[in-house]
């Protein structure tokens, strides 16, 4: 799936506040599982919220909870195109 | 997970063992399991278990109003019945009735937080078709209620056919359900055919049918946690908070404890005197007044400090904070090769290396996770704070720094802390840019909400931790003591004890002094460092042993004594040493069960003696 400018958005892109829908993980199994197991499915909404001093990692909540991914592993979890609100 | 027709029958013709119910508590991380067994328990805990998060089995038994008592096993918290890490497999083999030791439970309660279902109640299909009787259990009702949220315990129960309550474990309500079920005596309501579930997506589409199903209404978000985090995680406040919380650690370790220190400093004292006049002149009297009451004493006075330490540890952990650390401490750990949630066992270590090295086993990767049990030791843990206090107040005078803020003495302490931290930082490079290097490791962790501690259970943890500093001055310090007191003692001249320094011990003492003259250590400290290999506190009643022995009727008091057989040269050199050397059987006894051989202790022993030789050896030379 493609985003405007045709490159694909992923979770790293959401700026403090924002909130997208997960499509996909890009990630190994044993990583994409907890991270489901966390509440990153596809279909869920997901938003980004504080970060450690100097944006990474950040916390995102997704499903009523918080949970602190860095930088490198957002950029591996990809979102639905059309903005949430 | 579909076998779960059997279950409730089977609790309810569960024969009565000869042995206690033994029940199991499960749930995902953070949903207020070891609350729930703390309130449950109380004291009757039977492992001397360690601070910190849950990392191994625990077990206590819970006595109960107008039932039999019930054994009670506490156990990490998991996310799926798939381990992902160590602590997740303790839970794995618990349930299936497969860690050695202990047997397969007899029921289940199922802890999960009933403000977050959704995610939650996931595991209760796996947990469910254990075949085990089961009671799920809606933790953190009162928060629950407060923000708003709502849901009908009974249709959940009907659902998952098995019995379900809310309770707020914190504040101990509800839990009269509780006590039915552990009694036996809670009534099952019909099982139901749970589905089989494949992946992650159809579990949480499952969970999510179930809660809707019993008029589940999410609450809002926790405002307070928003705030603070707000405060905590700023970009520039957030770091200021953390520098500024440390400094009043340090300072109140001096001078907070100061005053209860000196009066347990003064009853040893007074004690000792009137044994003195008590018994009759005697070596008995030598043994007991000399040997084991200045020797103990010695050490005792030190419990205020250490639970002080211990008070801010166990408050940080528990209100939420640690987790903010370990992200706000991420990005440096990445720099020396490791990851954020090598943090957490690395600040429990500043109170004990023992519990730092199990809480690693929350660390996934197996090099990330040998890497930071061996950088473990080095952080200050609290047997360094006596040796630490006693040199500092003997050789630096207090004088105010930053306008009274702050004290000589407590910046010496901290920047003691600092060096420790240091010393492990340039370890964990090294070791990841060489024997243990590995591919990057994600970090992922999931950020509790603020809660504010417990009292209960940090006056529980704060009892255990007081309980068990006792229980080594008493076992561990007062053998050594007598051990020692028995080596000044011989051999007799003419009938008597000889001069400690003709003594076996002065001898032993004597004999390594060539190899610590170098550090500005005499054979007094030499006898000191060997006693203390047992455990680096033990040197402080060691040298209470000895100098107490010297000084027969004359209490010139530690710091006095020790003036005169150190200069300050040899003062900063022997802080050094304590600071980098291994010294702490325990330690070395669990990294070798945690590791599974002695290859690790004994790389770690050998380095960090040799590192704190040359270190020493330096410093003495270069202030000397």
């Amino acid at each position: 799936m493609s985003f405007n400018n045709g490159t694909h958005r992923t979770l790293a892109d959401l700026r403090e506040n924002q909130q997208a829908l997960v499509e996909r993980l890009d990630l190994p199994e044993e990583l994409a599982g907890r991270l489901m197991e966390l509440g990153f499915v596809p279909g869920q909404a997901v938003t980004a919220a504080r970060s450690a001093p100097g944006g990474d990692p950040r916390v995102f909540r997704i499903d009523g909870a918080e949970v602190a991914l860095r930088r490198e592993t957002a950029l591996h979890i990809y979102l639905q195109a059309s903005p949430v609100n | 997970m579909n076998d779960r027709a059997e279950t409730p029958a089977a609790a309810a013709t569960a024969p009565a063992a000869a042995s206690k119910r033994l029940v199991a508590i499960v749930g995902p991380p953070n949903s207020g399991k070891s609350t729930l067994f703390n309130r449950l328990t109380g004291l009757r805990q039977k492992v001397a278990n360690f601070p910190g998060v849950t990392v191994e089995h625990r077990v206590g038994r819970a006595h109960l109003h107008g039932h039999h008592d019930v054994d009670l096993v506490d156990l990490p918290g998991i996310y799926s019945m798939r381990p992902r890490s160590e602590d997740e497999r303790v839970t794995h083999d618990v349930l299936h009735g497969e860690m050695p030791g202990l047997r397969r439970p007899d029921a289940v309660m199922l802890v999960v937080d009933s403000t977050n279902l959704s995610r939650h109640l996931p595991l209760a299909a796996s947990i469910l078709s254990l075949g085990l009787p089961t009671l799920v259990l809606l933790n953190m009702a009162d928060d629950l209620a407060q923000r708003g949220g709502e849901v009908d315990a009974e249709k959940l129960a009907l659902q998952l056919g098995t019995p379900v309550a809310l309770i707020s474990a914190a504040k101990g309500e509800g839990l009269g359900a509780v006590t039915r079920f552990l009694g036996g005596g809670i009534a099952l309501p019909r099982p139901v055919e749970l589905p089989v579930l494949q992946d992650v997506p159809q579990c949480r589409q499952w969970a999510r049918q179930i809660s809707s199903g019993a008029d589940y209404l999410t609450p809002a978000p926790s405002a307070w946690t928003r705030r603070l985090d707000g405060l905590f995680l700023h970009p520039v406040w957030g770091p200021l908070v953390f520098i500024l919380v440390v400094g009043a650690v340090f300072q109140s370790i001096f001078s907070w404890a100061r005053p209860m220190m000196e009066a347990i400093e003064e009853f040893v004292a007074w004690s000792g005197g009137w044994l003195t006049s008590q018994l009759p002149d005697t070596l008995w009297r030598s043994l007991l007044v000399e040997g084991v009451w200045s020797g103990v004493g010695a050490v005792i006075v030190f419990l205020p400090q250490i639970l002080l330490l211990f008070l801010f540890i166990v408050v940080l952990e528990d209100s939420g904070y640690l987790a903010r650390a370990a992200l706000i401490a991420d990005r440096t750990m990445a720099r020396v090769g490791l990851q954020g949630k090598s943090f957490i066992p690395l600040l429990s270590a500043y109170a004990c290396a023992v519990p730092a090295i199990m809480a690693t086993r929350t660390i996934e990767s197996k090099r990330d996770r040998i890497a930071t049990i061996l950088i473990a030791p080095f952080m200050t843990c609290s047997a360094r704070l006596p040796v630490y206090t006693l040199i500092i107040a003997a050789f630096i005078p207090e004088q105010p720094l930053l306008g009274g803020l702050f004290g000589t003495r407590a910046a010496s302490m901290l920047g003691l802390y600092v060096l420790g931290f240091v010393a492990a930082v340039v370890t964990a490079r090294l070791l990841k840019s060489s024997i243990l290097k590995s591919e990057r490791t994600p970090f992922v962790l999931e950020m509790p909400p603020y809660r504010r501690p417990n009292l209960r259970s940090v006056a529980l943890r704060l009892w255990e931790r007081a309980l068990a500093f006792l229980q080594r001055a008493g076992t561990v310090i007062l053998a050594v003591t007598i051990v020692l007191w028995c080596l000044a003692s011989v051999p007799f001249v003419d009938g008597q004890p000889p001069p400690i320094e003709q003594s076996l011990a002065g001898t032993l003492g004597r004999a390594i002094e060539p190899l610590i003259e170098p550090l500005g250590f005499n054979w007094k400290i030499g006898i000191g460092l060997i006693t203390s290999l047992a455990a680096r506190e033990v040197i402080v009643g060691t040298l209470g042993t000895i100098y107490g022995m010297e000084a027969e009727g004359d209490p010139r008091g530690l710091q006095a004594a020790l003036q005169q057989d150190l200069s300050f040269a040899g003062a900063v050199a022997l802080l050094i040493f304590f600071a980098f050397a291994m010294q702490c059987m325990s330690t070395l006894a669990v990294v070798r069960r945690e590791t599974g051989g002695w290859k690790w202790p004994a790389v770690q022993f050998v380095f960090m003696s040799g590192l704190a030789y040359v270190c020493a050896l330096v410093t003495f030379q270069v202030l000397s």
